[in-house]
């Protein structure tokens, strides 16, 4: 299960315009990748380099040392893809999409059932895609990506346009795929969502790689302050700003919030107080990295 | 189950549970069937009209009531007469050489015929009977002429199978390439294991069907309700009538390919096939249009197609007469798709 991908200087341009822009990287097997930054980063533009239907103006992409463009019906086989905008076969069922999917690939009927239990569509089984809610589509299109039960899966931007909730169910079904070994590619604008799921993510903007690394690594190369926030009232701001270690102090949106980098002693000392009502304590966020790096309002 | 079988499959359904597609290209032709077909049993009531050539003594001193249900008319052109009657503008010709009553008549309109031969037959019975003479006076003889026009049904039927088949085919083909490449399915499709052969094929096989069934249904009313009668090559008609898909599926395509939009699709279909149909004689005969438009309907697939299932399955001409109407067809369908080809574009 799995397979390594290698991205080497992929460079894109429409009507001399680059979209894409010397963009490098490598995949391990069984890994959790995310292609992340906002609409018109080149993050489609990339995936669909990546999977073999577009053609690069210049760099080297393989998988397992083949290239995807050659559509080699071996490779094609260990590759399953959700694109952008869900593609299905107009007026068939969900069960029918699955059958037609699964036989594309040669894959055994079994896998239909398994599928209709994976996205959750099964008392929808019967009914066509036009008539499904945007999630269910959503889950029916990665259902589709999944039926063959592919070694690599690319899955671009699968939660654009859910509600919260359907998203986080979502992320159930997402956070299983690579479990096995299986390699994932995911493209998403929700800096929450690579946070979640993304063993390491690639941060795009303007059709280049800003930064890439695990998540978790990149919010600690960030240095940033931790806010702790508290109910108003708690604590007096001049006396909230004279603790040690406290870089700010102020009044947002109904709470007191202070702002430290030595998170301990400003809770230690807060404790000794027995100021800790209403107490969060919020850490930096992949977010903050993107906002850090575009250095400008992040355009979701 | 193979990706062929399944995709066939999905694109069967696809076309089966869409209902303005199913009416376009079986529900609307039959309704011209039946317009067709009702007008034509609304002319049954009217008179025979019988030509008269020359003095015609059996006739002139019949009995007003025999030639009740005759429009007779008189002419001196035997010659012209029975060019009339080849066309189908009247029913029967008559003269009169001694005691002998000739009777031309045409087949196009068999009930026609014989209530014009039964009715002859009964004036010179009447006229013998007058006569009171043992041997007969007068005696009938009957002669076919070699017809070139045919009853309605007869003509209507292939011309209006024509069109159907020529709608179903051209937009079958055009609103599935521009759906699938709209909805980005075609994009899904590259990155299957499938080769591309194998989408054509599946959407091939899928337009044959529904030719076939617009034929089966088709033909069958027009037997069943109207009176159709098929000559003997009419088997010739399902190489014509897969020769036919072929080409308008290519039509379909390049409408499909050039087409940004389902709207657009099937507009551009509509205004190539409607004009087309006119022009190919598939709702009425051409044999009175001047010669310019002649010329123009031999350049078009519909009248090849057309004149092929005339001449096999009501004209009673043998099976080569749908030999070159099939390879013009052929032709068309390895140009136009060869143009389609080129123009393809698998995403928007
Ligand atoms: N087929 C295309 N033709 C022209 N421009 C395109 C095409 N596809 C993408 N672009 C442009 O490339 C840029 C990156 O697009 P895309 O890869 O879709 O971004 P993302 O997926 O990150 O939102 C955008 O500015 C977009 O307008
Ligand atoms: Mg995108």
């Amino acid at each position: 299960m799995g397979a390594h991908i290698e991205v080497a200087g992929l460079t894109m341009a429409y009507d001399d315009v680059v979209v894409v822009d010397d963009v490098s990287f490598q995949i391990a097997p069984g890994e959790f990748f995310g292609l992340i930054g906002p609409n018109g980063a080149g993050k489609t533009t990339t995936l669909e380099m990546v999977e073999g239907l577009r053609r690069p103006l210049s760099g080297t992409v393989t998988i397992d040392g083949i290239d995807p463009a050659s559509r080699d019906p071996k490779l094609l086989r260990r590759i399953g893809v959700q694109l952008q905008t869900s593609a299905f076969f107009e007026r068939l069922t969900a069960r029918e999409q699955l059958q037609s999917f699964a036989a594309l690939y040669d894959a055994p009927r079994a896998a239909v059932g398994a599928m209709l239990e994976l996205a959750g569509l099964e008392d929808k089984a019967g009914t066509q895609t036009s008539d499904l809610s945007g999630g269910q589509r959503q889950r029916l299109s990665i259902a589709c990506a999944l039926v063959h039960d592919p070694d690599v899966v690319f899955l671009d931007e699968p939660t654009a346009s859910l509600d919260p909730q359907a998203r986080r169910n979502l992320w159930d079904v997402l956070r299983s795929l690579n479990d096995d070994g299986r390699t994932v590619i995911l493209t998403t604008h929700h800096m929450d969502e690579a946070q979640a799921l993304c063993d390491r993510v690639a941060i795009i903007d303007g059709g280049k790689i800003l930064q890439l690394d695990s998540p978790a690594a990149l919010i600690r190369g960030l240095n940033a302050p931790v806010r702790i926030s508290l109910a108003p009232g708690t604590l007096a701001l001049e006396e909230a700003r004279g603790l040690s270690g406290v870089i700010s102090a102020d009044l947002e949106n109904d709470a007191l919030i202070v702002a430290t980098r030595d998170p301990v002693s400003v809770l230690t000392a807060l404790a000794g107080l027995g100021a800790l009502e209403g107490l969060s304590v919020a850490g930096a966020s992949l977010e903050d990295v993107f906002l850090e790096l575009t250095g400008r309002e992040y355009r979701a | 189950m193979s990706a062929f079988k399944s995709l066939a499959l999905a694109m069967a359904k696809g076309f089966v549970r869409d209902k303005m597609a199913l009416f376009f290209a079986i529900v609307f032709p039959i309704m011209f069937l039946l317009l067709f077909g009702g007008l034509l049993t609304d002319q049954g009531t009217s008179k025979s009209e019988i030509v008269q050539i020359g003095s015609v003594a059996v006739l002139d001193q019949a009995p007003k009531a025999a030639l009740a249900t005759l429009d007779i008319s008189k002419e001196s052109s035997e010659k012209l007469a029975l060019e009339d009657l080849r066309k189908g503008d009247v029913d029967a010709v008559v003269s009169q050489t001694g005691d002998t009553l000739v009777l031309h008549y045409s087949q196009a309109d068999a009930v026609r015929s014989s209530i014009v031969r039964g009715t002859m037959g009964a004036i010179v019975q009447s006229a013998n009977a007058a006569a009171s003479s043992t041997p007969n006076t007068y005696t009938l003889k009957a002669t076919q002429v070699e017809d070139q026009a045919l009853e309605t049904i007869q003509y209507v039927t292939p011309g209006l199978l024509g069109w159907a088949i020529a709608m179903g085919a051209t937009f079958g083909a055009a609103a599935n390439l521009v759906v699938w490449r709209t909805n980005g399915l075609l994009r899904r499709l590259r990155l299957a294991p499938i080769p591309t052969a194998s989408i054509v094929g599946a959407r091939v096989l899928v337009s044959l069907g529904v030719a076939a069934t617009q034929t089966i249904v088709f033909l069958g009313l027009a037997i069943v309700l109207f009176g159709l009668k098929l000559t003997g090559s009419w088997p010739m008609i399902i190489p014509l009538l897969i020769a036919a898909t072929l080409a308008f599926m290519s039509i379909g395509l390049l409408a499909g390919a050039i087409s940004k939009t389902e709207e657009g699709a099937t507009g551009l279909a509509n205004f190539v096939i409607l004009p087309m149909a006119f022009l190919s004689g598939s709702f009425f005969p051409l044999d009175d249009a001047p010669t310019w438009l002649k010329t123009i309907s031999n350049l078009l697939p519909l009248k090849h197609l057309n004149e092929g299932m005339l001449d096999t399955m009501v004209r009673g001409q043998g099976p080569s007469a749908a030999v070159w109407p099939i390879v013009i067809l052929l032709g068309f369908a390895v140009v136009l798709t060869a143009v389609s080809a080129k123009v393809f574009r698998w995403d928007k």
